[in-house]
Formats: structure tokens, C-alpha cells, sequence
């Protein structure tokens, strides 16, 4: 029976590579996929755009891309990726540019676009985000992104066209991997069946080392050996689609059914129901068998008949978020944190400062789970911070000062302040037909 | 005794909703775990934090349970004024729950 390798390059778009490296030289992958797009970071790319239009793409591509690209060609390994971000055309280009440079020959780069329907935006006034039911054209100006999640489909071509390397935009995610076995495997996109099977792989690598042992050690209840050098995860699939997680042996890390169902568990909501582009998967067969030391087999998820409906994300522009912090210690700590706040409250309100939204957080004490979960009153050390939400820039900036001024105007022994003031970027989401977005693969060439 | 000792859990983020799966150990536990650990009682854990309504999704096929809490994220990941925008650090908290 056909079987194919994937490997895992990147979980998320600041993710570490060295991982991605040792699996491209000593993982005998046919495949490795970056995952670089989180809901958001298309929206900010976008805007990266708009100021130049040859940017666009993720703002680690050259640096990844210079070591990955040679040791791909030395080993046969072939990329797919997202880290076209809102401009796959161009991140393509420089890819080629990148191959040029370091005397690379007989690379078929393909961007694969459609997914960007920001200049159709018109069209979907009368939409509501499903998120907080905000209509379209109220948003307005404010919109700064409308890229609808595209399936494998434009994937699939661009390899049945010979690529190498695929790079994509607002792909989803279990996509990504899903093509590769499309192709290699002759899938029907019919197959509603190994379609989903193949989409719960995906969804399993699509987070790099979640699977593997990261954002999972506890220690005492959860060890992962080494985790300091933790591997990304590799993926056997045969035409089944039934498949292997498993890492390299040299990688520290774990690959166990504890961190295969964690992972597979991770940012669902009805397991029944997993809606993707190209179908929706169904999570409640799935079973998972350990075959040997960091080795988990996964078979028996299903799947239905897409929906024909493509979540699209909005970005919009949301006002401003002002963070600041201070710290107090020693004796009477918490009492002098909560004297701060007092001032904070009593100083903006005289000056008729106001934000949209205010909090004040005692870190150590209720930062996490607020006051119905907090555990003491009393701490060696409290950090105040207060974060508010604004339309007005100038009043982010005046919140902050005040939170610096505490250093003179205070109470006794407040340091280490930090603040920060971030443009809030938001994402919305509509559904729309899959017939309004126009897949497109072009196709540049490395002789 | 806590939940911690006998499940472990992780928490994700969509826009404005958090979801953390529980996951026994031990494939006895999972009925314990059924009993104890309701969409009612996650929401009382949880009230300062999760506005909305939790649903609790069952999988004997992994001893596992999905929990979907609605207006968990302080208005969702991009505009929350929390600390931990994400929710990440719930799971753990969800384990500390005595059971």
C-alpha cells in the first residue's frame, strides 16, 4: 500500500525552525508544511501590503526560506505553505529570488490565490459577523481584510502541475496537509470519507510541537523528556488514509496518547462537526493506538459532504489597548498594589478620562481567573496592571501616563513599570458561497 | 482530590469562545469524570470568566470530554483586556477542580 511522509516546519508564524531543519535533513519526509497564519495575522499582513505592495507575505519567509530551501532540494523534500500570507504572488517571487541566489536550479514555485476577497468586500454588506452579529457596512473604513479560508483544491493543482514548492494565503490549515494526500493518493474530492480521515491528520500536525510535547508538560503528572530540544512531528499516511504520529528518535519530546488527544481535541467544538473547506470531519471514531516508543497510529475518523460555505475573516480596525504594569514588594505588598489602583481610578475620573472598556488586574492574585478563583490576599510581591480599551489614541496614551506616574506620585517602593499601547485589529467571520472566490495557481520557475 | 489527578487538559481559543478537552488517564475514570465534572459545575468554576453558556461534549473513544465555553475570552482574543487573551492558562485551572 502507498504511503507518503509529512513533516511538520512550523506550528505557528514566529515558530522556532531549527526543528523544521533536522526533520527536512534526517526525517526522510516527502512533504513538510509550514503553518504560519493564525486568525489574525493575515489581517496585519494585509496592512503590510497596503504600504508595499511587493510585502505581504510572512515576515519570516526570507529568513526561513534561505536555509530550507537548499537542504530541500539535497534531500527531495517539497514545501507547502502559507506563508503567502496576504501576498502569495510576491512571496513567491522572492522565493525564486532566494533559489536564484544560492545557484539553485530546477525549482517550480506556484502561489496559489483566491482566498483575498477584500476588493468584493461591497458584495457582503448586509452580512453580520457571526461573532457579535456587527454588520458589514457599519464597519465601514474600518475594514482592513476579507480573506475566505480556500481548501485544498488550488493546492492539488499546483502539485499535479509538478511544484515543488506551493505557497498559499488564507488557506485553513488542515488543508495544507490534506493536498499533499490528495494527490499522491488519487483522492476524490467526492471522497467525503478520506477526505476527513485526511483532515484529522492535518488538524493533529497543523500546531507543530503541540503533538510532540510542547504546551503540554507538567512536571510530576505530565514529564516530556527533553523538552528544551523538542522535535517537530512527522506523519506517515497511507492511501487508507489511516497514519502515524511519531518524531525523530534524536529530538527530545514526546509523542504519546496523551499529547495525540490533546491535540486533537485542541480548538474544536463539536467533534461531530468539524467544518473545514472541503469537508466536514467527524472526530467521534477516531481512535488512537501506541505501536511503539513515540509512535501513535490514528484511525477511524470519518467525514460528510462539505458545506459549500467558506468562512471568511474579517479584519477591522477596533481602537487602541493600553497596558501598564508596576510592581510593589515585601511587606504589605497587595495593600500598596490596591492603594495604586485607588489613585489610577480617583486621577482619571477627575480628568474625565475614559475608555471604552477598564481593568485592573493584581498579577499573582486574580490575573488569571479573576476574583471568585483567586487564592490569598497576601503575597510577597503584587504587580497592578491596568489595561483599557479606547477609540482615542490620546487617551491610551494618557492612561499610561498616569500608570508611569505612579513612580513619584504613588505609593512607596512601585517599580518595574512597562506599558505599551497596541492598534487593536479585530476578525470577524461570514460565510460565504465557495463560488464567489476565484482559485488561481501561477507558477514561477528556478531553471 | 483533584481533577488533576486523574485527567489532563488543554485549552484553544476561537474568537470569543474557549474550549478545553478533559481527558482521563485511566480508562476507568471516564465515568467519574462524566458524573462529576458537568456543564454545570465548569460554569460555576468559571463565573467570573465565562459569560456565556458551557457545553460539554462526550468521546468514550479517546476517555475524553470537550468543553465549549461561550463568552469565555473577555470579547475575543484580539480585543480582550485579560492577561492571558487566549485562555491558555484555564486547563490548568479547570484541573485544580475538586471532584
Amino acid at each position: 500500500m502507498k504511503s507518503i511522509k509529512i513533516g511538520s516546519g512550523a506550528g505557528y508564524s514566529d515558530d522556532r525552525l531549527e526543528p523544521a531543519l533536522d526533520i527536512i535533513r534526517h526525517g526522510s519526509v516527502d512533504y513538510i508544511v509550514f503553518e504560519c497564519l493564525a486568525e489574525r495575522t493575515i489581517a496585519i499582513a494585509q496592512q503590510r501590503k497596503m504600504k508595499n505592495s511587493d510585502k505581504g507575505y510572512d515576515s519570516l519567509l526570507e529568513y526561513r526560506m534561505e536555509q530550507v530551501l537548499p537542504l530541500c532540494v539535497e534531500n527531495k523534500v517539497k514545501v507547502v505553505t502559507n506563508m503567502g500570507a496576504a501576498n502569495p504572488e510576491a512571496a513567491a517571487k522572492m522565493i525564486k529570488q532566494i533559489a536564484e541566489n544560492q545557484g539553485l536550479h530546477n525549482l517550480k514555485i506556484a502561489a496559489v490565490t483566491g482566498d483575498d476577497v477584500f476588493s468584493e468586500i461591497g458584495r457582503y454588506q448586509d452580512k453580520t459577523l457571526l461573532e457579535n452579529n456587527k454588520q458589514i457596512q457599519d464597519l465601514g473604513a474600518s475594514i482592513v481584510s476579507a480573506n475566505a479560508y480556500i481548501g485544498a483544491k488550488g493546492i492539488v493543482q499546483a502539485l499535479e502541475a509538478g511544484a515543488d514548492i506551493v505557497i498559499t494565503g488564507r488557506a485553513a490549515d488542515p488543508s495544507l496537509f490534506l493536498a499533499p494526500m490528495i494527490f499522491e493518493f488519487g483522492w476524490s474530492f467526492e471522497d467525503a470519507d478520506l477526505l476527513g480521515k485526511g483532515t484529522i491528520g492535518g488538524h493533529l500536525m497543523e500546531c507543530g510541537a503541540q503533538i510532540t510535547g510542547g504546551y503540554f508538560a507538567d512536571p510530576g503528572y505530565k514529564d516530556v523528556p527533553e523538552l528544551w530540544n523538542v522535535g517537530f512531528p512527522i506523519m506517515e499516511v497511507d492511501e487508507k488514509g489511516e497514519y502515524q504520529i511519531s518524531k525523530l528518535e534524536d529530538a527530545g519530546g514526546l509523542v504519546s496518547l496523551a499529547t495525540v488527544k490533546e491535540q486533537l481535541l485542541y480548538e474544536i467544538h463539536d467533534p461531530a462537526n468539524y467544518l473545514t473547506p472541503d469537508v466536514i470531519a467527524d472526530f467521534t471514531n477516531v481512535q488512537v493506538e501506541e505501536v511503539a516508543n513515540d509512535v501513535v497510529k490514528v484511525f477511524g475518523g470519518s467525514g460528510k459532504s462539505k458545506t459549500g460555505l467558506l468562512k471568511t475573516s474579517i479584519g477591522y480596525k477596533e481602537g487602541y489597548i493600553a497596558e501598564a504594569e508596576v510592581s510593589y514588594g515585601g511587606a504589605g505588598a497587595v495593600a500598596r498594589a490596591q492603594l495604586a489602583k485607588t489613585i489610577i481610578e480617583k486621577r482619571l475620573a477627575a480628568q474625565n478620562i475614559e475608555a471604552i472598556e477598564m481593568r485592573y488586574d493584581f498579577i499573582g492574585l486574580n490575573s488569571l481567573y479573576g476574583n471568585a478563583l483567586a487564592s490569598t490576599q497576601e503575597a510577597p510581591e503584587a504587580r497592578l496592571r491596568v489595561a483599557a480599551r479606547t477609540d482615542d489614541e490620546l487617551i491610551a496614551k494618557a492612561i499610561v501616563r498616569e500608570v508611569e506616574s505612579l513612580y513619584t506620585n504613588g505609593p512607596a517602593g512601585g517599580g518595574g513599570i512597562r506599558s505599551n499601547i497596541k492598534e487593536i485589529v479585530s476578525i470577524g467571520s461570514i460565510l460565504i458561497p465557495e463560488a464567489d472566490t476565484d482559485i488561481n495557481v501561477s507558477y514561477w520557475e528556478v531553471i | 482530590m483533584k481533577l488533576r489527578e486523574i485527567a489532563h487538559s488543554r485549552t484553544g481559543d476561537k474568537g470569543n469562545i474557549s474550549n478545553i478537552s478533559l481527558i482521563a488517564f485511566k480508562e476507568e475514570d471516564y465515568e467519574v469524570i462524566k458524573e462529576k465534572v458537568t456543564e454545570a459545575i465548569v460554569k460555576e468554576w468559571f463565573k467570573d470568566i465565562v459569560q456565556g453558556e458551557v457545553v460539554r461534549y462526550e468521546l468514550p473513544n479517546l476517555n475524553a470530554f470537550n468543553f465549549v465555553m461561550y463568552g469565555a475570552l473577555g470579547g475575543g482574543v484580539t480585543k480582550s483586556l485579560t492577561q492571558d487573551m487566549h485562555g491558555k492558562s484555564l486547563s490548568s485551572k479547570l484541573l485544580d477542580l475538586e471532584i
